[in-house]
Parts: C-alpha cells; structure tokens; sequence
C-alpha cells in the first residue's frame, strides 16, 4: 500500500502539493498532509457529519472521500469562514446563541450551513431541521444549533 | 466581537454573557489531542471474543509490537474500596494470558503513521481458546454461572444493603402494595471525540508529557505514575480542548498507561487515536440496570415504605478511581429520590459480566431510579384513581432542611413548586380533552411527568461514606493578579464544554472589580494548575466555582489594605467595583492596576504589614447540595409503526442561583437530549455470545436535530444555603429526567391497552412486541 501519487490539494485558496497512498481519505490529507486541523474526525463512517467540509461548494463527509478524488477541486474547510479576525455571520450565530459546547461537532456544522445556505438561502425553518439531522452533536441537544442557524440564514437574506 | 458590558452596580454573576471558549473553536483553531503530531502512532489489537485464554500471539517479523509480557513490573488497574463486600479485581494493562470482553486490549502495535500501524495490526495473529461468555447481569449471578474473575466467584463484585429500623411492619401495615420491574439497557456516553493520547518524552528533563482528553487531568498523572512505579513529577498531564466526556472520560483508560510506558522506553513521542468502533466497544459504558421496587401506601396514596433490588451490570473490570461500586451504591444512596418516606430497604449489587466495563455516565443510577420510582408513582396513580399530578403532591418532600431514609440532607428546594410550574404550563386538563377526542380518531397522545433530585456538588464527606481507596471532593484554585492588574485563576477542574472559562470568570470579576476579559481561566494542564479532581458529577461551578469565590474575597480584601494605606483610609470603608477602589462615598479612587502595580513594584510602602504581590489559594469541600426538576412530555405514538414523536418537552428546574443562564440552558437542554436518546433510541447490545452488535453511530443511534422537541424551560432560583455562591449543579439533571418523563408519557398513550413497558430504550420494535402480546385490544 505504499505507492503514492502525487496530488494537488485547493484548499482556502491555498494549494498544498502532497504525496499520498489511494487509499488515503481526503479528512486524512486535510488534517495530516495539509496541516488544516480544523476539520475533525468523528466516525469514519460517514454517520456522524463531524469532518464535514465543501468540495465544489456541496458539503461532503471528507472521510468517505479518497484525497485523490479532490485532486482539482475547490475545496473549502472552517478556518475559510472568519474574515481575518472578524467571526463571519453564521459564526458569529453560533456564538450569540450558544450553538457549541465543546466544539468538536462545530466546524462540520458550520460548513454543511455554509454549503446549503449558499445553494438555497431561501430555505425554510421545517427543511433547515433536516438538513441539520445530517450531523450529530453530542453536547447541545441541538436546539441552540437550530437557532442559530436560522438567524443566521435570515440575516444573510437580509443583505 | 465586542467585550461585554454592565451597568453600575449591577453583577456578573446571573447574566448570559457569551463565552470566551467560543471564537477559536468556531474558527477550527481548537486544540484537540488528536490535533497534535507525534513520532509514532498505535494501534492496539483486541480481542474479537467476550472470554477465552491467550494461547498465543504471533507478531510478524520486523513489527514493533507489545505485549502483557513486556509489561513485567507494571501493576494492573485495581481500584480500592472498603465497604460493601466489595472484591478487588484486577485489570491488566494489556490482557494478560486471559480476556474478557470483546475489544479488550491485548497488543499494541507502533508504526511511524496510522495507517502502517493499522497494517501490521491486522497480521498480529492472537489465537485465544474461547470459553464460555456471560453478557447479562442475572445470568452472571444465577448458581453456577462460571467466574469472569477467579477472585469474585458468584461475579458480586459489590453487594450493599439497607435497611431502616421497623421497615417490616411499615411495610406490612401500609393498605396498597405496588410493584414494579425496570430495565434500563446499556448506554455509551458517544462523545463526538473519542479518547486519545500522545506520550511524548522530553530528553532534557527526562519527563513525559501525556496530552489526552481527559475530564481528570491530575487523577491521570497519580494513576499512571503509580501504576508505572515512576515519579508523579516526572509526568505531565495535559487535557486541552477536550470534546465532550460525559463520564466517559473520567476514568483511567489502561491504553494511556501504555503510551507513557512506550514513550519512556522509546524516548519518543507515541499517540493513539481510538476510532469509532473503538470507542463504542471498549470505551466505558454505562446504565444496563435491573431495578425492582415495592411501594407500600397508606389509604390515600401517601408513601410510607420502599423497597428496591438494583442489579447492575458492571462489565468486565471496576473502573480508576470511583470503583465499579459507583452506579450500585448511588442507587442505594438517592432512593427514594424526593419523596417523603421513612421506611426503606434496598439491596444493590454490581454484577461482574463479559462486557465492556462501566463507568459512571452523565447522571450515574439517578436516571434508572427515578425512572423506576417515577413509573411506580404512576402506576400507583392508576391504582388510587389520581392524576399523576397529585400523587406527586401527596409524598414530595416540602420542609428543609430534609433529612432522608439514608441519611442524605436536602437542602432548600422546590419539588413541588417545579411540579406546580411544569404542570402549569402544560394545562392538564384541556391535554386530558385534546387525548380523549385523539383516541376517538386513533391517535395515542401520553403526557408523562418526572420530578427528581439531582444531588450536586459534594465533597469529601458524600464520597468518603462510600469507603473509596481514592476519595474525591474538594477543589484548590490559585488566583493572581499581575503588576499590569490582569488576572490569572488556575483551577483543578478540566472542563471540556461547560464553558468554565467563563462562568468562573463572572464569579470573581464581582468580587474584584475587574471585568471577565481581564480574567483568564487556566484548566487542563497538571504543569499549571493546582491538584484538584476534575470535571464530573456536575460539581465544577459548585467547588470550583465556590473555591474561586473563596479566592477572590480573599484578593479583595488585599486590595481593600492596599488601597486604604494609599488613600490613608481605612480597609473596610474601602469599595471595590468597576475597576476601581474607592473610599466609600467619596470620589477618593484608585485604579485596580494601580494596586497591583503599587503591590509589587512600591512593596517597600507597606512593609512588615502587606507582603508584595497578590496570589491567593482558596480551597473548597461542601457536604453536596440538591438541585431539583420536573420533566414534562407530551407524546404521540404511533400505534401501527411503535414510532413515538416528542410534541412537548417542558422542564421546570432549581438549580440555586444561576451564574450564567444560557449556559445553564444549554446544559439543560444537552442533558435532555441525552435523556431522550437514552428513552427511545439509544442501547448497546450484546449477543448472548457476548459479541457486540452496535460497533457504528449507525447501529447505536443518538438523536439527530429530527428526533429532538424544542425544550420549554422554567427556572427557579432557590440559593442553596449548603454552597457558598448559592448555586447547585446541573449538569446531569437534563438526562436525570428526561427517560422517566418520556417513558411515562408513553404509558399514559397507550393506557388504553392495558400494556406497561418497563424497559428503556422504547424502541418501535418493543412497543409494537407490547401492543401485540395484548393482541392490540383497545377497551
């Protein structure tokens, strides 16, 4: 399993030349090959949404994707979000209404948002409920998750 | 974002100030173990049978791979405990010659990536003579059943019993008996991250540092170094940012003990990263309980005897430092939760089991027995024609100080107040009219009520009744201010979500008038900090909190002296607010920096009477105090599919004075969520082979945003007169309440069919198994 392949990595903007095995997961490259420790495992099995982040601007479980596969693409982690020092809107949500406890879940929550705000701003209270079902958080019960991303998708469709 | 604000006059203390822990996590600059880069990487392999003797292990040539036998000299996991009838037993660091559980670690493997490691664990080749395995807690104790540990020979690891003078004729001379049987089935506490660790040893000084998500930073550092026979200063113990515990890390875990050994004996850096199937395998479990209880009342529904039998299933090993007596003798100790009875028996055994072994999980026994006692006050409701509502009324428990059966006292509460509000907002009888005119249609809609006890916060004397070798409680922390006049509090709890940082900081910024962002919060770090327990049993704001309180009166009354002799007045007419220390009345004020900088860099202005500088060490072990809830849920079930849908989740709750509500409302709210999976969804579950059947978040299911209510919540204030903030804990009331109330707002749905599930979690697949073993017959 030692042959490697020489891949670019786009991520944030920066692209990272790399040297990875196929069988190397993309979360896995994000985190060890490029440094990004943002992104967070959590299962590995593709349940729990933790290592969530955009590729091409879709939310993807980066642990069910082959680093490879990213070869080319525009992907796009949580440390892409704060604008210098200053929290973006759905960060700053977050803070406002207690959405994180210990923050493991957060950076997989905050791109799978960023990922369907972006495709359907428009999209109502019922359906953001479903999306958010995607991922799973162990601390808030979810509720604060909720709100916070329903302030946030309104006072983006506010500008 | 902007520094908060308050007005004059006004504290911080009871205001929802946002949390300083938030801005780095949200921008993916949290910390987390596995964040950290080590030399060599670990693989552990582990025993895919629940019990068997090694007969051998065959590593492939060229891998570094360890084993028991290269673990000569290194005690085993043995916690102590001195009552009950407990047996010691021992758990190796890695299997030695034995297994007994599926998952249990029996080699590590050490490569320079994961993934080689991975590799060359799956040529490890163990050959174990499987035997027998035992995964039910009554099948272990039934005559016969073969020993998991040759020390325990009936697997009564623990057996406690109590029984209060004249409890016979109390029982016999009541005018009702009522009986219950309860199972709660075994969780796994699924924090989003699970345990890891990196061992890195430092060749100048010869110490290791062990980075881990831990919640008990400094009972690592004692544990790891006892049982390495190594110096306890020769090891650091690091918890940084932490993702969730729950319990779950609260615990020795025997894997760090090996990292720490393999970094001294590499003189390198080793981490270990468990993975999901990892961590739902053989990281603590917890629940899996048996609960039988007799109620015995009086003519008019009043309680005047329990009696309880809790069988527990500990798993295979008693976990460091709380024992596996833990979740036995907390039922033992909280029966009868917050009613009134005098008359009391219980018997409470933990039960030795070719499992994952358990350890004590958010809410600890308190969930099983409130859900068992809340399911006899309902099924005794039914019995004596009351609403749930007021047999409730008839036995909670109203004047304080109360002194229960077992000799727990309550301090100031609100049991029925809390019933009163959560009862209130839900309107019980227009719900009585909306489920008549439901079931008319085919619609099953329950409410069910849980009122509980959450005892919180307890020291040394709660712990020391229990005989524990290790005997938690008191909290140390060291506050200083610098000659700039910023603020340093190192405290020897470890949070990893509750949000301390912050709330600890509104504490003392009242105390010393100085603003929570000149205070910093320092956790987590053996190095930094002062000994302390760490973060569990929801006792962080209570002891750590109290502490700081205790620390920060004493910094104000320095800088009380110290002003007074600048501004020739005396200490106690003295104010301190706002930045400032003023001569009372007057417009006379010093800054607060400038103090500090008078008390180290002008110390010669107050020789022989105020020593320079200003640190502080308070230290804090309160006998406990007792917050209390009521949990209200509305539900609908689903009769053709057993589905059952939360409408309304409402929880009235005193937790004493609330430092931070919005974090209180998130723990709250976090808990419930817990409790809800813990209801419906959650259960490990074990073949009768002893085999593990849920190794995935997508065969042990936790709630998702789908599954959840929005929760309504009251609150109470009632200061606690036992703590010196006023304040209780909280932390595991949300998942105390929440199975009881769900459980019997299901019962009260499906009361027309005369069925009673007893059993948690209430899956469809049971509450359709009940609804046909009455042949679904609606009156």
């Amino acid at each position: 399993m030692s042959d490697r392949t020489d891949i670019t990595l786009s991520i944030n903007g920066h692209d990272h030349a790399i040297s990875v095995e196929p069988r190397r997961t993309l979360v896995d490259a994000i985190r060890e090959d490029c440094g990004q420790t943002g992104t967070h495992i959590g299962c590995e099995h593709g349940v729990c949404g933790a290592c969530t982040v955009l590729v091409d601007g879709a939310p993807v479980r980066s642990c069910l994707m082959f680093a490879v596969q990213a070869q080319g693409k525009i992907i796009r982690t949580v440390e892409s979000l704060a604008n210098g020092e200053e929290l973006n809107t759905l960060q700053r949500a977050f803070m406002e209404h207690h959405g994180l406890q210990c923050g493991f879940c957060t950076p997989g929550f905050l791109m799978l948002v960023t990922g369907v705000l972006e495709r359907d701003p428009n999209i109502s209270d019922e359906e953001l409920v479903d999306v958010l079902s995607s991922n799973l958080c162990r601390c808030t019960g979810y509720q604060n998750i909720v709100k916070a991303v329903r302030a946030a998708a309104a006072e983006m469709r506010r500008r | 974002m902007s520094a908060p604000t308050k007005g004059s006059g006004m504290t911080w203390v009871g205001r929802s100030i946002r949390r300083v822990e938030d801005p780095a996590l949200l921008r993916g600059r949290g910390r987390f173990t596995a964040d950290f880069k080590a030399a060599h990487r670990v693989r552990f392999v582990r025993s895919p049978v629940a019990a068997g003797r090694i007969e051998k292990i065959v590593i492939p040539d060229g891998a570094t791979v360890i084993t028991a036998s290269d673990l000569n000299g290194v005690k085993p996991i043995a916690p102590a405990l001195h009552k009950f009838g407990y047996v010691q037993v021992e758990q190796p660091i890695l299997a030695n010659g034995v297994v007994r559980f599926v998952g249990e670690p029996v080699a590590a493997v050490v490569a320079a990536s994961e993934a080689q490691a991975e590799d060359v664990a799956d040529l490890v080749a163990v050959e174990i003579a499987e035997t027998a395995a035992i995964a039910d807690a009554r099948t272990a104790f039934a005559l016969g059943a073969r020993p998991v540990h040759a020390a325990a020979p009936r697997n009564i690891a623990v057996e406690a019993k109590v029984e209060t003078p004249g409890f016979a004729a109390a029982q016999q001379g009541a005018a009702r008996q009522v009986a219950v049987e309860i199972r709660s089935r075994r969780q796994n506490a699924a924090p989003l991250e699970g345990r890891a660790g990196l061992a890195a040893y430092d060749a100048v000084s010869g110490r290791v540092t062990l980075t881990c998500a831990t919640q008990m930073p400094h009972l690592m550092r004692t544990a790891i170094a006892d049982l390495l026979g190594m110096p306890e200063s020769d090891l650091r113990v690091v918890a940084p940012d932490v993702g969730g515990g729950f319990g779950q890390k609260m615990s020795l875990v025997a894997e760090y003990v090996v990292l720490v050994w393999l970094a001294r004996k590499l003189q390198s850096s080793v981490a270990w990263t468990e993975d999901r199937r990892e961590n739902l395998i053989a990281a603590f479990h917890g629940r899996d309980q048996y609960l039988r209880l007799q109620g015995s009342f009086d003519g008019v529904g009043k309680l005047v005897a329990l009696s309880a039998e809790v069988t527990a299933n500990v798993g295979a090993y008693s976990c460091y430092p709380t024992t596996c007596a833990v979740e036995p003798l907390m039922a033992m100790a909280e029966f009868p939760g917050p009613y009134d009875v005098r008359a009391y028996s219980c018997i409470a055994r933990g039960v030795l089991t070719n499992t994952c072994p358990m350890a004590p999980y958010r809410g600890v026994s308190r969930p099983s027995i409130t859900l068992a006692l809340e399911r006899l006050m309902d099924i005794a409701a039914a019995e004596f024609s009351l609403e749930p509502l007021e047999i409730r009324r008839r036995n909670l428990i109203e004047k304080f100080p109360y002194t229960s059966a077992t000799g727990l006292k309550f301090d100031e509460g609100s049991y029925r107040q809390t019933l009163d509000m959560a009862v209130g907002a839900l309107d019980v009888p227009a719900f009585r009219r909306r489920q008549r005119e439901a079931r008319g249609q085919g619609r099953y809609l329950g409410l069910g009520l849980a009122t509980f006890s959450e005892r919180t916060g307890y020291g040394t004397p709660a712990f020391a009744a229990r005989g524990m070798g290790v005997t938690p409680g008191w909290e140390t922390v060291e506050l200083s201010m610098d000659p700039s006049g910023f603020v340093e509090l190192r405290i020897g709890a470890s949070p990893h979500g509750q949000g301390l940082r912050t709330t600890l900081a509104q504490i003392v910024a009242d105390e010393i008038g100085v603003p929570p962002e000149r205070i910093k919060v320092v956790h987590g770090d053996t190095d930094r900090t002062p000994y302390g327990w760490g973060t569990f049993a929801s006792r962080s704001l209570v002891i750590g909190g109290g502490a700081s309180l205790l620390a920060a009166r004493k910094v104000r009354a320095k800088l009380q002296r110290i002003a007074g002799r600048l501004l020739e007045a005396a200490a106690d007419d003295i104010v301190i607010e706002d930045g400032v220390a003023r001569i009372a009345g007057t417009d006379r004020a010093l800054a607060i920096e400038e103090l500090a900088r008078a008390s180290y860099h002008q110390a010669h202005l107050f020789k022989g009477d105020i020593d320079p500088g200003i640190s502080e060490t308070a230290t804090y072990d309160p006998a406990g105090t007792f917050s209390n809830a009521c949990h209200a849920a509305i539900v609908e079930v689903d009769c053709e599919t057993g589905r059952v849908g939360i409408e309304r989740f409402i929880v009235a709750e005193d937790a004493g004075r609330l430092v931070n509500p919005m974090i209180v409302d998130g723990q709250i709210v976090g808990g419930v969520a817990q409790g809800i999976g813990n209801a419906l969804l959650e259960e490990i579950i074990y073949d009768e082979t002893g085999n593990i059947l849920t190794a995935t978040l997508a065969d042990f299911l936790t709630p998702t945003s789908r599954e959840m209510p929005p929760v309504e919540i009251l609150h109470m204030e009632t200061s606690s007169p036992e703590t010196v903030t006023g304040s209780k804990g909280l932390g595991e009331g949300g998942a105390i309440g929440a199975p009881a109330a769900v459980l019997n707002a299901i019962n009260d749905a499906l009361s027309p069919f005369g069925v009673s599930i007893n059993e948690i979690p209430a899956t469809p697949q049971r509450i359709r198994a009940a609804l046909r073993s009455v042949g679904e017959r609606r009156p």
